[in-house]
């Protein structure tokens, strides 16, 4: 079956591919925000080490998608992967690096010996967690609000901005998002901490936790408004049946009335981190994660469904709007994106087993055992 | 395709050169020990002896430490691929994005959900699942090598792809060509077998450090004896795996090997110089002799290229010049080739944007006339494409010896260990010591071997490496060096000041 698809259909499957990954790595970031929420809610050695280990058996999940989620955007749209990546130059470094001291401080924290001191490794993630997600924000901002470039006869990208890409940074809807992904990160985090935690005999850390959850929403509230006022209001950039494209009134809005499906992903996914924030704050429950990270996956499709679906361009180029990326002028060929598909049945596999894997080492709680174990971060 | 900036060439070569050595000297140890984890823990739940968990959990240590540093090295590749050579990602990425992507899906998903279980399951799931999970990050680690090599063996052979003048960029054609390619096998076969006498390497180092010592001594021997049957194991099959790889360039990359064997000129039955020193300045066509001194084999040459008695094997001098006799082009008409399907693929593109059908045509069958020599109309001068012949040389013979060596090292660890005398052998404990390091060095001589030896190569005889980067101005490319070296420095001391205190306090701290 998968065989007689034609180009379009597989783009958009590969579209709505990358969408669900990178949706899963927005609900994954509840690692990035419990790392920036280490200092605030735990005041002792200890508190501190319940956090980072119970953080510290997810963080490779949410590295393993990012790192993912690129290489789908490089298999099925190599022209984006090699426009933005060469040309958005220092927004990807700048991200690339707050991962790699990431990656090394869960190890290297507590080990002795240890060179830095484990304050430097804490900060490290605290980087991750908070200059990584706002980043990664800023960039995926560019979608709605465009990028400086050209592409000559040959594809090669030309970056007209001297700042290469962390021009990204100083647009006031690519910082709101960014700031609205670190804290909900955050809210994340502190639900996933409440569902993984044993808080026998830490009363007031799991109350401290709890209230951080409810703080964090609020404090994401005025960048989410903001970003959700101004796709409604902005003009956005848009495709013709020719693939001319020209910047479009209320784009984004139309884009969302155009495909109700959508915006309905969006007002549950909203309503869902809600209810998980309700559930994790006012209420006693420990499933708030569940409800916050399916919610936050739906606000995620949609954000990437809104910027690629419906003749709309998801890499556009502010300053050559001909050179912007549409899913079916940067798409790998009909072969690679059809034996692709083949190779993506195996993803609810990797999901079953994520999933299997993830229960039986869930199924008790991290508690003062477990940081007392020698193989303890 | 617009001008060359060669400061951003070579600072994006230089960085590629760093990171991608930088993350090789953690792999190889993960490669190989994962394994040596699993056939330690697979020893406790057999036996049910608490030493032989003792022991897992003491080298799973020393595995996590070097874990983490590999993984945080890892992505930095996977990024470097879009920002320093985006002009290589757009033209390659149809086919050099896929193994990447699968290696995400098939084997990182292994490794991380798995490792988890690995290191913090030991009482949160089965006996058996936990062995389970140990295997797991085995087999992972070594999945994601595969896809990573099965890309790489395509650039140095290019097959299953077509050149697609429409959209400029070459597509892939036959995923199964790509993965069978020989080689990949060969690329992925002997990466992995060579990486697990590194990690046998590891294991025997740290064990005969405790042996000196007279620290640990029951819990090194017994180390010792797997560490040293899976290496040599392993090595006799690096052994063969390697002759497939000089066979496979034999065929595919003549110029690479015959800059690792320091052929100026080709021969019929050619010799395969056992020992030598190159002529130092020698280029090619200067008339100088290649070595200063030698020793050969007669005939050895033919035989590891071609597997016959007499066959020819091409020199340097008749790559770049060309051999009528044995039908070898020289490089200055393939740059006349390459040069018109240039221009002639320009022109594509104008037609096309004219809307001028049928120039667009014409120009089209002109392009397919040469385009397989489309890369060397890049070319400046024909000597181009020879790689730095002393680097590719001496690297080449280095790992052979040390591969040799391996052998008798380790058939000599296992003798003493049979007859249990190791502990008197302190010469044999002193070379176990240095074993390690030795290791890592062939390991990262055979990636000089493989990627110098390919120069001026990005995706052989089709792209080089000047045309594959990104349009960047060569400080930001610097800038990136920079931070990567410092960030480098600084992580490289702290795992080896993390390493050494885990090994003095050795097994009980564990």
């Amino acid at each position: 079956m998968i065989g007689n698809l034609d180009i379009v259909m597989l783009q958009q499957i590969w579209w709505i591919i990358c969408s669900v990954v990178g949706a899963l790595f927005l609900f994954l970031t509840f690692v990035q925000g419990g790392q920036t929420l280490l200092w605030q809610v735990a005041k002792s050695d200890q508190e501190k080490s319940l956090v980072i280990n119970s953080l510290g058996r997810k963080w490779e999940l949410t590295f393993t998608t990012l790192v993912l989620f690129g290489g789908a955007l490089f298999a099925a749209f190599p022209k984006f992967y090699a426009t933005s990546f060469g040309g958005a130059y220092w927004v990807w470094m700048l991200i690339l690096f707050t991962f790699i001291v990431q990656a090394v401080s869960y190890e290297y924290r507590t080990k002795p010996n240890n060179l830095l001191g484990a304050q430097t490794y804490e900060l490290f993630l605290f980087i991750n967690g908070s200059v990584g997600v706002l980043l990664i924000g800023a960039a995926v901002g560019t979608f709605f609000t465009g990028s400086n470039f050209t592409l000559n006869d040959f594809n090669q990208v030309t970056w007209t901005n001297p700042l290469r890409g962390l021009e990204a940074a100083f647009s006031l809807f690519n910082l709101s998002l960014g700031f609205f992904l670190v804290f909900n990160a955050r809210v994340l985090g502190a639900m996933y901490l409440v569902n993984n935690i044993d808080f026998n005999g830490v009363p007031e850390f799991e109350a401290r936790v709890r209230k951080s959850c409810l703080v964090n929403f609020l404090l994401a509230l005025p960048f989410l408004l903001y970003v959700v006022v101004s796709l409604v209001l902005i003009d956005g950039f848009g495709t013709d049946t020719n693939g001319v494209v020209s910047m479009v009134a209320h784009k984004y809005l139309s884009n969302l009335l155009a495909m109700p499906v959508v915006l309905g992903l969006l007002v549950v996914g909203l309503f869902l981190v809600i209810l998980g924030v309700t559930r994790t704050s006012l209420a006693r429950s420990t499933t708030g994660i569940w409800f916050g990270g399916l919610g936050t996956v739906l606000v995620g499709l949609a954000v990437f469904f809104t910027a690629g679906f419906n003749g709309t361009p998801f890499y556009p180029s502010k300053i050559d709007l001909q050179s912007s990326l549409t899913i079916y002028n940067a798409s790998s060929s009909h072969y690679t994106l059809t034996a692709m598909t083949y190779v993506a049945l195996f993803i609810p596999v990797v999901l079953g087993y994520v999933a299997y894997v993830w229960k039986q080492m869930d199924s008790r709680k991290i508690g003062m055992r477990d940081i007392s174990d020698k193989k303890a971060y | 395709m617009g001008e060359i900036d060669l400061a951003t060439v070579n600072w994006a070569r230089a960085q590629f050169i760093l990171t991608a050595m930088y993350h090789w000297l953690f792999v190889p140890i993960t490669l190989g020990l994962s394994f040596l984890l699993a056939f330690f823990e697979s020893m406790y739940v057999r036996t049910g002896k608490e030493e032989w968990k003792n022991l897992t959990k003491f080298w799973m240590t020393l595995f996590g430490i070097n874990f983490a540093i590999g993984v945080a090295t890892g992505i930095i590749l996977e990024f470097q691929f879009g920002t320093n050579w985006s002009s290589y990602s757009w033209m390659v990425g149809d086919i050099f994005g896929a193994p990447l992507a699968i290696e995400g899906i098939f084997a990182f998903f292994l490794e991380a959900t798995f490792f988890a279980v690995m290191f913090f399951g030991w009482d949160r799931t089965t006996k058996g699942f936990h062995l389970f999970s140990t295997w797991m990050v085995a087999v992972g680690s070594n999945l994601s090598a595969l896809w990573i090599l099965v890309a790489n063996g395509w650039m140095q052979y290019p097959i299953g792809m077509a050149f697609n003048p429409e959209s400029a960029r070459f597509e892939m054609q036959n995923f199964w060509e790509v993965l069978f390619s020989p080689v990949a096998v060969a690329k992925f076969t002997h990466t992995t077998s060579s990486s697990f006498v590194v990690g046998s390497f590891f294991v025997i180092t740290i064990s005969s450090y405790y042996l000196l010592k007279g620290r640990h001594v029951e819990m090194a021997k017994k180390s010792i004896i797997v560490a040293s049957v899976f290496g040599l194991l392993s090595s006799v099959f690096a052994a063969f795996t390697g002759d497939e790889s000089a066979y496979a360039n034999g065929r595919f990359q003549p110029m690479k090997m015959a800059a690792y064997e320091g052929l100026y000129e080709g021969a019929k039955g050619a010799d395969i110089v056992a020992l030598g020193i190159l002529t130092s300045g020698k280029r090619v066509g200067d008339g100088q002799k290649p070595f200063a001194f030698e020793v050969s084999i007669p005939h050895g040459l033919s035989i590891m290229a071609k597997r016959e008695w007499n066959a020819f094997v091409p020199g340097i001098k008749d790559l770049v010049y060309g051999n009528e006799a044995e039908g070898i082009m020289p490089v200055t008409e393939k740059m006349e080739k390459g040069k018109a399907a240039i221009a002639d693929l320009a022109m594509m593109q104008k037609a096309r944007k004219a809307g001028d059908e049928p120039a667009k045509v014409a120009a089209l069958e002109r392009f397919k006339v040469n385009q397989d020599y489309l890369g060397f109309g890049y070319l400046d001068t024909p000597e181009e494409i020879v790689p730095p012949v002393a680097t590719t040389y001496y690297s080449f013979h280095v790992m052979v010896y040390l591969g040799t060596f391996f052998i008798l090292l380790l058939l000599l660890y296992l003798y003493y260990s049979y007859k249990d005398a190791l502990e008197d052998k302190k010469w044999l404990l002193l070379l176990g010591f240095c074993s390690f390091f030795l290791a890592l060095t062939a390991s990262e001589m055979g990636w000089v071997v493989a990627e110098v030896g390919r120069q001026p190569w990005a995706i052989q005889d089709l792209l080089p490496v000047k045309m594959a980067t990104t349009k960047i101005a060569a400080g930001h490319v610097q800038a990136s060096f920079a931070i990567f070296f410092i960030m480098f420095a600084v992580l490289l001391i702290a795992e080896i000041k993390i390493m050494l205190k885990q090994i003095k306090i050795g097994p009980e701290g564990v």
